[in-house]
């Protein structure tokens, strides 16, 4: 009796690779002035230290690498790790930029394809990329095609659906649910559960469905919950978009 | 090879083991043999369902862990001898039970049994997971109340992700709502969920729905499953679940007061 223990301990797998999505800040660069940089982040973190502090942080170059001095990776991670923070990759940079942060174990990703969707609405620099197209045809390379998802059982409660591209559901989604999309949603049947489309940032996206009785709505971050639904809009084929920042819900 | 049910929910305290002893006992007096299984470890009940308790002697984690033959722990039914019950342990919890082990035993069961019932436990940790693990069919109780409905939901999503079937692409397990103590009164007064809405809500192939009755209660303390209560609604309920299970077209019953003021004239539940 007293090796009961054992046993089970034994058949116990000790690690599992598990896929999941999760959101962390992104810090975003415009310059590659470190110490300009250096500045306005310490002026940020003065406003909210508690938040900064050991945060989890993405760094974007994708709008200051097609300056001509790119930033140096290694003094920008310093700097970060000075201010408290924790980088956890970098992205949009140059191959040399990657080079330096894979030297630092910091991972580098591609996350391009999901800048496709923003950069109409991106400020212009993005726009100075397109003349340089011989920097990172690698990179471009890599964009992955959109990648539009059909469902077509009942996503149950507790299941969480994901789509790259566009989300199509031909069933309901109950209550306790969540869909993300970074395209569009399509619900046809009842939403009742969470339904968040742009999750990447596409203000453009929309949510429809036949029978609105969800528990939040989501576009690009901007959301509401089911508590400030009109009843008007409750069991009705609705679709919701956002509108200079609003969040419409409206019936079909 | 045997057909594996599993009889789960969720939610506690909603009929799993009334619904897996009547289940089992009524696919053996069809006259296939049949063995249930009782997967909570810890807060074993179905022995005391099946009236059997005082004749426990192995359970299900001894033969797991070796020290006893399935042959030795098994319990046969003295009402009926085509069933057959493998009762859990009282002094282990969960964690006794292991994947590898529990699947040992279904396959040699497999063999002999044309039918396994297994008594899942309340809750979605591992008791209620291996005993899913392995099913081709799964009746998802049900009462007609949100929380309920919202567990089944719950319960649902993780049948059709972490089972075997799921894991080897081998077609999904085969799912059906079971609605127990529905009182068709309560429902027109709008204190309870209707069929209508818990489908609307699972969209779920119903098997049947079994009226609340004291009968249940009456069954569980003198350990005889309810289904050999033939006079009583819910002993009835059970009997065309079973049929319907097995292929039979049975017209729902117990759903509308009216037929149920009409039975209830008829059959006087004791």
């Amino acid at each position: 009796m007293s090796t009961d223990t054992e046993a089970p301990i034994k058949n116990k797998p000790a690690l599992e690779f598990k896929s999941t999505s999760f959101s962390a800040p992104v810090l975003v660069l415009y310059n590659s002035k470190l110490k300009q940089v250096e500045l306005q982040l310490k002026e940020k973190i003065a406003q909210a230290p508690e938040f900064f502090k050991n945060t989890p942080l993405l760094i974007d170059l994708k709008n200051c690498s097609s300056e001509d001095q790119a930033i140096n990776i290694t003094s920008l991670i310093k700097c970060l790790q000075l201010n408290k923070l924790c980088p956890i990759g970098i992205s949009g940079g140059s191959e040399e930029q990657h080079r330096q942060a894979l030297e630092l174990h910091i991972p580098t990703h591609s996350i391009r394809a999901t800048n496709l969707h923003t950069s109409s609405s991106a400020p212009k620099s993005v726009v100075e990329n397109t003349e340089k197209p011989k920097d990172k045809p690698a990179i471009e390379a890599i964009v992955p095609p959109v990648e539009n998802r059909l469902v077509s059982h009942p996503i149950r409660s507790g299941q969480r659906i994901y789509a790259k591209g566009d989300l199509t559901i031909l069933s309901h989604v109950s209550a306790g649910a969540e869909v993300m999309a970074e395209g569009n949603i399509h619900i046809y049947g009842s939403l009742r559960g969470r339904a968040l489309a742009g999750v990447q940032g596409n203000t453009e996206s929309r949510i429809f469905c036949l029978d609105l009785q969800a528990e939040l709505v989501s576009i690009a971050g901007h959301y509401k919950v089911s508590e400030e639904f009109d009843n008007t809009e409750h069991h009705q084929p609705t679709q919701i978009f956002l509108q200079e920042q609003a969040l419409i819900i409206k019936n079909l | 090879m045997a057909r594996i049910i599993v009889v789960t929910s969720g939610k506690g305290g909603v009929g799993k083991t009334t619904t897996s002893a009547a289940i089992a006992m009524g696919l053996a007096k069809k006259g296939h043999k049949t063995a249930v299984i009782d997967f909570d470890v810890g807060l074993r009940n179905l022995d005391l369902v099946m009236g059997c308790e005082r004749r426990v002697v192995y359970d299900f984690v001894n033969v797991i862990n070796g020290e006893a033959t399935l042959r030795q722990a098994l319990i046969k039914d003295k009402r009926c001898n085509q069933l057959f019950i493998l009762p859990a342990s009282q002094t282990r919890d969960k964690d006794a039970l292991t994947q590898e082990g529990v699947g040992k035993i279904l396959e040699e069961l497999s063999k002999e049994f044309k039918y396994i019932v297994c008594d899942s436990p309340a809750g979605i940790e591992r008791g209620a997971h291996l005993a899913m693990y392995f099913a081709d069919d799964a009746f998802v109780v049900t009462n007609p109340e949100v929380s309920s409905v919202r567990d089944s939901d719950r319960m649902l999503g993780i049948l059709a992700s972490k089972s075997r079937r799921a894991e080897t692409n081998d077609g999904a397990i085969k799912e059906y709502l079971l609605l127990t103590r529905y009182s068709p009164k309560r429902v027109k007064l709008g204190e309870m969920l209707s069929v209508e809405d818990v489908q609307d809500i699972l969209s779920l192939h119903l098997l049947g729905v079994i009226p609340e009755s004291k009968s249940v209660l009456n069954a569980s303390n003198s350990g005889i499953p309810v289904i050999l209560d033939e006079e009583s609604n819910a002993g009835q309920a059970y009997a065309d679940i079973v049929a319907r299970y097995l292929g039979e077209d049975i017209p729902h019953r117990f759903i509308e007061e009216t037929k149920k003021g009409l039975f209830g004239k008829l059959f006087r539940s004791k």
